[in-house]
């Protein structure tokens, strides 16, 4: 990758930064007509001007206008998914190409419900944007179960097994999934027990009451340690706020636009040494597309 | 049975930059040196999708699979020690160049008082101010002689800087200058003059400039894309093993990598080397490579573990304090730093450079008086902006909570809005402390994992209390609203990172007795092994360990060609 090329890319950004605040789905919407390639061949800003440039001679002329137009009419903004942010399995308009992201892989749908209830009170929707639902963590979280890290693929995880020092840190056998599926189910119990209504069907207030419960370790669980578990779920929320959007979550990169981070970008060369500067947010998808 | 394979001159064990530095000097000169990586093989063109802090920083991509090999710890030698089951406190590299790579790039030279620390500190304050189980030791070798082996690296890196005004002579500038100032480092700048400190931009191996070093390697400037620590730089800007030394060792002919090779055994007879044994990962193949001399450069925790694997060196017995390998296990205080909040300003922290930085030494080695302090030593001040990426930047002040919509509010409100200024703090060695083979634990092969003892004592505590108090004053003179800073620093715990500089465990010195090796990086009880890296620190400065890992492996390399000629100890 040449260093050259991609520092005049944050001049585009800049141009670009004044759309920053534009819902997405306003952004969006020209999605739909974009043709054959627009769910994964999206076009940014940054390759349309490196298409135009590498075929300035084609440009000169009006006979492909029309393909051109076609193609350029993608969106510029979005390095996450086409659609409108959804939450809901099988959610989406039926113009659209659904989003096969998603849909589970780990997760019952009870468990979903009660994970995606959960995150959305630790990362609630406000004024400055939406929160975990619209954001997609919990299918992130499910997501991130299915694989190596639910799996504890690249922890220690052999025997002997003793109870340590809180130095010493986790100790346990349960792998990350089991833990998951322990501490939801701990969840609904006390839910049920206290409130007899399962966890997602609770009022936001009692919801709290039962998440603080169980970061203050007082549910007095006989499996695990509530607080644990609610330690990696309150994590693995800003995990799914913020990662790329490729994972599932920080849907439509609004995570990344709620506290203007620009996602990845190749340089800052020109703004390194200015004032606060904000750059609308670019994906690795846009990334990958764009190269 | 094990399969034999010719003779080579050198062997190296761990292809990092210790590692790789002695190969290119080594192959420059016409030896034959293969080098044994236990890891894949790395490319810048491997970070193309490096911008992804979920995988890299969160899911350690770069590092070590602690299922196969991990660390057992225990704060005290009366406690059972139990493994790092997951990652926390320091991150193993893993790979070809290996911590090489996912380093920030801060390329500090320590300063003369720390390799002389033992003797500097009873000529200024008297015996008494050494605790009596405090095992500081000198190097064996002074900040001037080390030097010229500084000056090299730092060509060979192409590091960005300008000088210390409190650090040691300097034969030569940088070979690039510093990196851009960005507004919280103009703010550093101001306060600190009006502070009456010492301010210098930090010493970077993000290259400020396009540049080509001695060896004929060109590589392109930092662009502050924001990802330098726990990735691999796509551009080449940052200095790592792979796009400096390594092809320069490749291009002699002379170097033979076989990555996937993990070394098990230094094989010995007499007091001499023969060579190593290692697993063929790929294939579970045991294969001996026998060697004339034998490089050991795999990273303080591997160095030990081969040596007391190999059973070569003395011990090191804590209950008598005497024996050497695996003693003075030393590691770093990093809690001691303050975070300021601004109501009225945002800065691009989004943007930045694993080593773009403005730093003071104040209040680092023995730079100001300790006659009334009940620590010894101290730490480089600095405020870096290495690129405050979301999901690990959720700084909120002290007393807001940490869920729901009074975290969201605040964490979104400072996102942009916090400068922190950070202490590096030394970190001294004691009698308590050190690494040896844990009785339980095992790695993928059976083998036994290393077992740290260790714990934050009296010194600690009060180095890092004094810091951040300093870090506080320099905030609140920057201009912020309110600053939050450690108060107390609890007990050392392996669960939340820290620093990647664990030190010591084959230390360097003057006399076999209180040291493994010498000022070459020799050993002592094996004339013809060379043990290299940060394990030969005898405690930790308040530093970045990297550019005087760098320096002592081309003190090694210069003392190995010595050796291929004379044979015998060196020092």
């Amino acid at each position: 990758m040449e260093g050259n090329k991609s520092s005049g890319l944050v001049a585009d950004k800049e141009t670009d930064s004044k759309k920053a605040l534009e819902p997405a789905k306003e952004n969006n919407a020209v999605s739909e007509h974009s043709g054959p390639e627009h769910d994964n061949v999206q076009m940014n800003s940054n390759s349309r001007r490196k298409f135009l440039v590498n075929s300035g001679y084609v440009i000169g002329t009006l006979a492909v206008g029309g393909a051109l137009s076609t193609i350029f009419g993608c969106t510029d903004n979005n390095g996450g998914n086409p659609q409108e942010p959804t939450a809901t399995p099988g959610g989406g308009k039926e113009t659209e190409i659904p989003n096969y992201n998603r849909a589970l892989m780990y997760f019952t749908p009870a468990q979903f419900r009660i994970v995606d209830s959960a995150t959305e009170r630790i990362f609630p929707e406000d004024d400055n944007g939406p929160g975990a639902r619209k954001l997609g963590v919990a299918f992130f979280i499910d997501h991130q179960l299915a694989g190596d890290w639910g799996f504890n693929g690249r922890d220690y995880m052999s025997p002997p097994f003793y109870a340590g020092e809180k130095v010493q840190g986790y100790q346990g056998r349960l792998k990350r999934k089991e833990i998951f599926d322990i501490g939801i189910q701990e969840l609904e119990n006390y839910s049920l027990t206290k409130y007899t209504k399962g966890f997602a069907e609770l009022e936001g207030a009692q919801q709290d009451e039962v998440l603080k419960v169980f970061e203050n370790e007082e549910a007095n669980l006989p499996t695990i340690s509530e607080s644990f578990f609610f330690r990696m779920l309150r994590a693995t929320t800003l995990e799914g706020a913020y990662s790329d959007p490729l994972y599932g979550g920080n849907m439509n990169m609004e995570g990344w636009r709620m506290r203007n981070y620009p996602g990845s970008q190749m340089s800052y060369l020109n703004i390194i040494d200015k004032d606060f500067t904000k750059v609308e947010p670019s994906s690795l998808q846009a990334h990958l597309v764009s190269h | 049975m094990a399969k034999t394979l010719p003779k080579t001159d050198v062997v190296i064990v761990g292809v990092g930059w210790a590692g790789g530095i002695i190969a290119a000097e080594l192959t420059k000169a016409g030896l034959n040196v293969v080098g044994l990586e236990r890891g894949k093989e790395r490319k810048t063109e491997d970070y193309f999708m490096v911008h992804d802090e979920l995988r890299y920083s969160m899911r350690y991509e770069m590092m070590q699979d602690l299922s196969k090999e991990t660390i057992t710890f225990r704060s005290h030698d009366n406690v059972r020690a139990l493994p790092m089951r997951q990652y926390g406190s320091f991150l193993l590299g893993d790979g070809l160049g290996g911590s090489g790579v996912h380093w920030n790039g801060q390329t500090y030279r320590f300063l003369p008082y720390d390799f002389q620390i033992r003797s500097k500190t009873i000529e200024r304050y008297g015996k008494d101010k050494i605790p009596a189980d405090m095992t500081i030791r000198d190097y064996g070798i002074t900040y001037d002689e080390l030097e010229p082996y500084y000056d090299k690296f730092e060509k060979m890196a192409g590091i960005s800087g300008e000088a210390n005004p409190l650090g040691g002579k300097r034969s030569s500038e940088f070979p690039t200058p510093p990196m851009k100032k960005t507004p919280g480092i103009q703010m550093f700048t101001e306060a600190a003059s009006k502070l009456k400190l010492h301010p210098y931009m930090m010493p970077a191996a993000n290259l400020s400039e396009n540049y080509t070093n001695p060896d004929g390697v060109a590589r392109a400037a930092c662009q502050y894309c924001g990802y330098c620590e726990r990735y691999g730089c796509e551009y080449g800007a940052k200095a790592d093993p792979v796009v400096t030394v390594i092809p320069v060792a490749n291009k002699t002919g002379k170097f033979q990598i076989r990555t996937h090779s993990n070394v098990r055994r230094i094989l010995h007879k007499g007091g001499k080397a023969t060579g190593v044994m290692y697993i063929d990962v790929t294939t579970g193949e045991e294969i001996i490579q026998p060697a004339d001399i034998v490089v050991v450069t795999s990273y303080v925790f591997n160095n030990v573990r081969l040596l007391l694997m190999s059973e070569l060196g003395k011990r090191y017995d804590p209950s008598t304090g005497t024996g050497v390998v695996g003693a003075n296990y030393a590691y770093q205080v990093v809690k001691g730093s303050a975070v300021g909040f601004f109501e009225n300003k945002q800065f691009n922290t989004f943007a930045g450079a694993g080593s773009l930085g403005i730093s003071i030494d104040d209040y680092n080695g023995d730079n100001f008086d300790h006659s009334d302090l009940k620590f010894i030593h101290g730490g480089v001040i600095s405020l870096s902006q290495t690129g405050a990426r979301p999901i690990q930047n959720n700084t909120v002040p002290a007393g807001t909570a940490s869920w729901g919509p009074e975290f969201k509010k605040q964490s979104l409100h400072y996102a942009n809005r916090t400068l922190a200024v950070g202490a590096q703090g030394s970190s001294m060695s004691f009698k308590q402390h050190f690494i040896d083979l844990d009785p339980t634990y095992k790695d993928t092969f059976g083998d036994p994992l290393m077992r740290i003892t260790f714990d934050f004592r009296e010194q600690d505590k009060e180095l890092a209390k004094f810091l951040a108090e300093r870090c506080n004053e320099i905030v609140k003179e920057m201009g912020a609203d309110k600053v939050d800073f450690l108060k107390e620093l609890g007990p050392y715990e392996i669960m939340s990172y820290q620093s990647t500089h664990n030190t010591g465990g084959v230390i360097m010195g003057a006399e076999p007795g209180t040291s493994a090796v010498n000022n070459f990086s020799q050993m002592w009880d094996a004339d013809n092994v060379f043990v290299v890296g940060a394990s030969s620190f005898p405690q930790n400065a308040g530093y970045n360990p990297t550019a005087t890992v760098g320096a002592l492996a081309y003190r090694a390399a210069e003392g190995i060609l010595k050796y291929r000629q004379s044979g015998g100890l060196l020092v």
